[in-house]
């Protein structure tokens, strides 16, 4: 016991800022249940029961927002989560070690842009005079209005989104595949079967248990889209699209002063999150004979 | 022994290397035009696009960006809080990390639940932003480097590493009558310089290509760091303070805005581009570690 003093010492840092920065928040999110009054403090101030969550719950904005945040969401997990497991397959088939290595490390890369370089490219390429303009106006005689036209917003949004993560995302998968015994694959085809089969009979069953838990961490933090990305494809026009909970939290709470109302915003977000991937796991386990994430 | 392969395999991989060298191009493309468009002189580019003449070349774009004080410092800004972010980041990850993988440590198990909460639930942005704000921590650059610290997947990753280190190393060292403390330092961190690296490499990352933080703590832009500096100038629209002057022609600022936003792409990307190569494996790596716990 005595020689784990200096263990618990080690400990310490991490203990101290996790109680510190993790859990004296989640305290302070009653914050949503009360009327904050900054003289009083949180603890202070007056309870008001669920005021600010019906507040939020009727408010005229409440529909589109909760709609937006789901959108983008649901049809970004559908569109993207498909994406790395095709391309973890088909760069499991490149028999060259060395061109495997440089596809990947190409396909790895957009991951280590930032969201503000990223979305700074978006503007740059889909702007009226941009590249990407410039071919549609030669072809159609005039440009779209990619980004103060809400009608693209989401496409935008998901698209770029797998463009930057899709190759890194696959990474996990192509390791589970190297590590299936070839000897499987030999017997495969020596009984005939061609790469599809095999990709289909080894290849898929293998990723299975991984899809699954990727596929319910996915949907778990389907409400809690990428905020930081939103914000910064936002444009006064391309609000009715754009607008999603966090962001609508930020803007209330920070930017409005409206803390409490924020933060009951907040909490609601990550009530529907928590129940999404409580189901969501729950689904799995049946269809996944009883493997899920718990 | 090599299986011939039948007709649809040899369609198979044709078919598949048409589409991996599509998906290449789609994402190299668009990075390739960037640092290309920056090399480029802005009329030319503005009028005839990318053009492979030496005569149309330019580094216009560079001079602007790095004879402009607000890029240079928020390149400062962002190397001091990636650096430091990455050093505070590992060395706590990797003393708790190694706490937790000691398996007669008590209570081990509760407190490690006490982390995984954390990745599940948390207060949300406005109480961590009031907590901030009460330690009083707003314009200063703590709020940048200290709220963010604990990241329990690294935790998880060092602890993993750990509990791969055969036990008699330190059993034998343990009967020679050496303390944990030894053990820790003598024989464990010497063999951890590989988990160290790699938490390090995501962090010092993860902090460079940040600007949120940055944005709700930070008021005083003298600490502004590069992303935030990038952010008004490619989404905010606006020339870095002192970058030019008011009796410049519309005509004129529009060519340069271009041409600052791909050098200053480039250059905040430079870092991170040059590291990438050497550093794939450890970064596959931390992904590995990670999620076959």
């Amino acid at each position: 016991m005595r020689k784990n003093y200096f263990l618990y010492l080690l400990l310490a840092p991490a203990l101290i800022l996790t109680l510190v920065f993790k859990y004296i928040p989640m305290y302070g999110a009653i914050i949503a249940f009360k009327d904050f009054n900054p003289i009083q403090g949180i603890w202070g101030s007056d309870w008001v029961g669920f005021k600010y969550f019906t507040k939020f719950l009727t408010s005229p904005n409440f529909g589109d927002i909760f709609l937006n945040t789901l959108k983008i969401s649901f049809y970004g997990l559908i569109l993207g989560f498909p994406v790395p497991i095709i391309l973890a397959v088909m760069l499991n088939q490149i028999r060259k070690a060395g061109i495997k290595k440089n596809v990947q490390l190409a396909l790895y890369a957009p991951n280590f842009i930032s969201v503000v370089v990223v979305v700074g490219m978006i503007f740059i390429f889909m702007s009226p005079t941009g590249p990407i303009n410039q071919m549609i106006s030669s072809m159609t005689g005039k440009p779209l209005m990619f980004m103060s036209d809400p009608a693209y917003f989401r496409s935008i949004y998901i698209l770029s989104g797998i463009w930057q993560a899709a190759g890194w995302s696959s990474i996990i998968y192509v390791a589970a595949l190297a590590n299936v015994d070839p000897e499987l694959h030999n017997a495969a085809s020596l009984d005939g079967a061609n790469i599809l089969q095999r990709i289909r009979h080894i290849d898929l069953p293998t990723i299975r248990p991984i899809m699954a838990i990727v596929f319910i961490l996915a949907a778990g933090g389907i409400m809690s889209v990428g905020f930081e990305k939103a914000y910064l494809m936002q444009t006064s026009m391309n609000l009715p699209a754009s607008e999603i909970i966090p962001t609508y939290v930020y803007k209330v709470g920070l930017q409005s002063g409206d803390y409490a109302y924020s933060a009951a915003v907040g909490l609601f977000n990550s009530v529907i999150n928590v129940i999404l991937m409580i189901s969501v796991n729950f689904v799995v386990k049946k269809l996944n004979e009883g493997e899920g994430l718990y | 022994m090599y299986i011939k392969h039948s007709r649809i395999d040899r369609l198979f991989i044709t078919v598949n290397t048409i589409l991996l060298t599509l998906a290449v191009l789609i994402v190299v493309v668009p990075l390739v035009y960037v640092v290309i468009a920056s090399f480029m002189d802005p009329t030319v580019l503005l009028s005839k696009g990318i053009s492979f003449h030496v005569s149309d070349w330019s580094m216009e774009g560079y001079n602007l960006i790095l004879s402009n004080p607000a890029m240079v410092r928020g390149f400062a800004n962002a190397v001091f809080y990636s650096v430091s972010f990455a050093l505070i980041t590992s060395a706590v990850s990797i003393f708790a990390g190694y706490a937790l993988s000691v398996s007669d440590l008590v209570g081990r198990n509760a407190f490690m639940t006490l982390f995984v909460i954390t990745m599940f639930f948390s207060g949300g942005l406005i109480p961590t932003y009031m907590l901030v704000k009460n330690l009083g921590m707003l314009d200063t650059v703590w709020a940048i480097i200290i709220p963010g610290v604990v990241n329990v997947w690294n935790i998880i990753l060092a602890r993993t590493f750990f509990k791969g280190i055969p036990n008699e190393l330190k059993e034998a060292a343990n009967v020679d009558g050496a303390s944990e403390l030894l053990i820790f330092f003598k024989i464990v961190l010497p063999l951890s310089k590989p988990i160290v690296f790699v938490i390090a490499l995501y962090a010092f990352v993860g902090q460079w290509n940040s600007y949120f933080d940055a944005m709700i703590y930070l008021d005083n832009a003298k600490l502004h760091p590069l992303q935030l500096v990038l952010r008004s100038i490619l989404i905010q629209n606006q020339a870095p303070p002192g970058m030019i002057s008011d009796q410049l022609a519309m005509n004129e600022l529009k060519r340069l805005s271009e041409m600052i936003k791909y050098s200053s792409i480039v250059i905040s990307s430079l870092p991170l581009i040059v590291m990438y190569p050497f550093f794939q494996k450890y970064f596959e790596k931390g992904v590995m570690v990670g999620s076959l716990k």
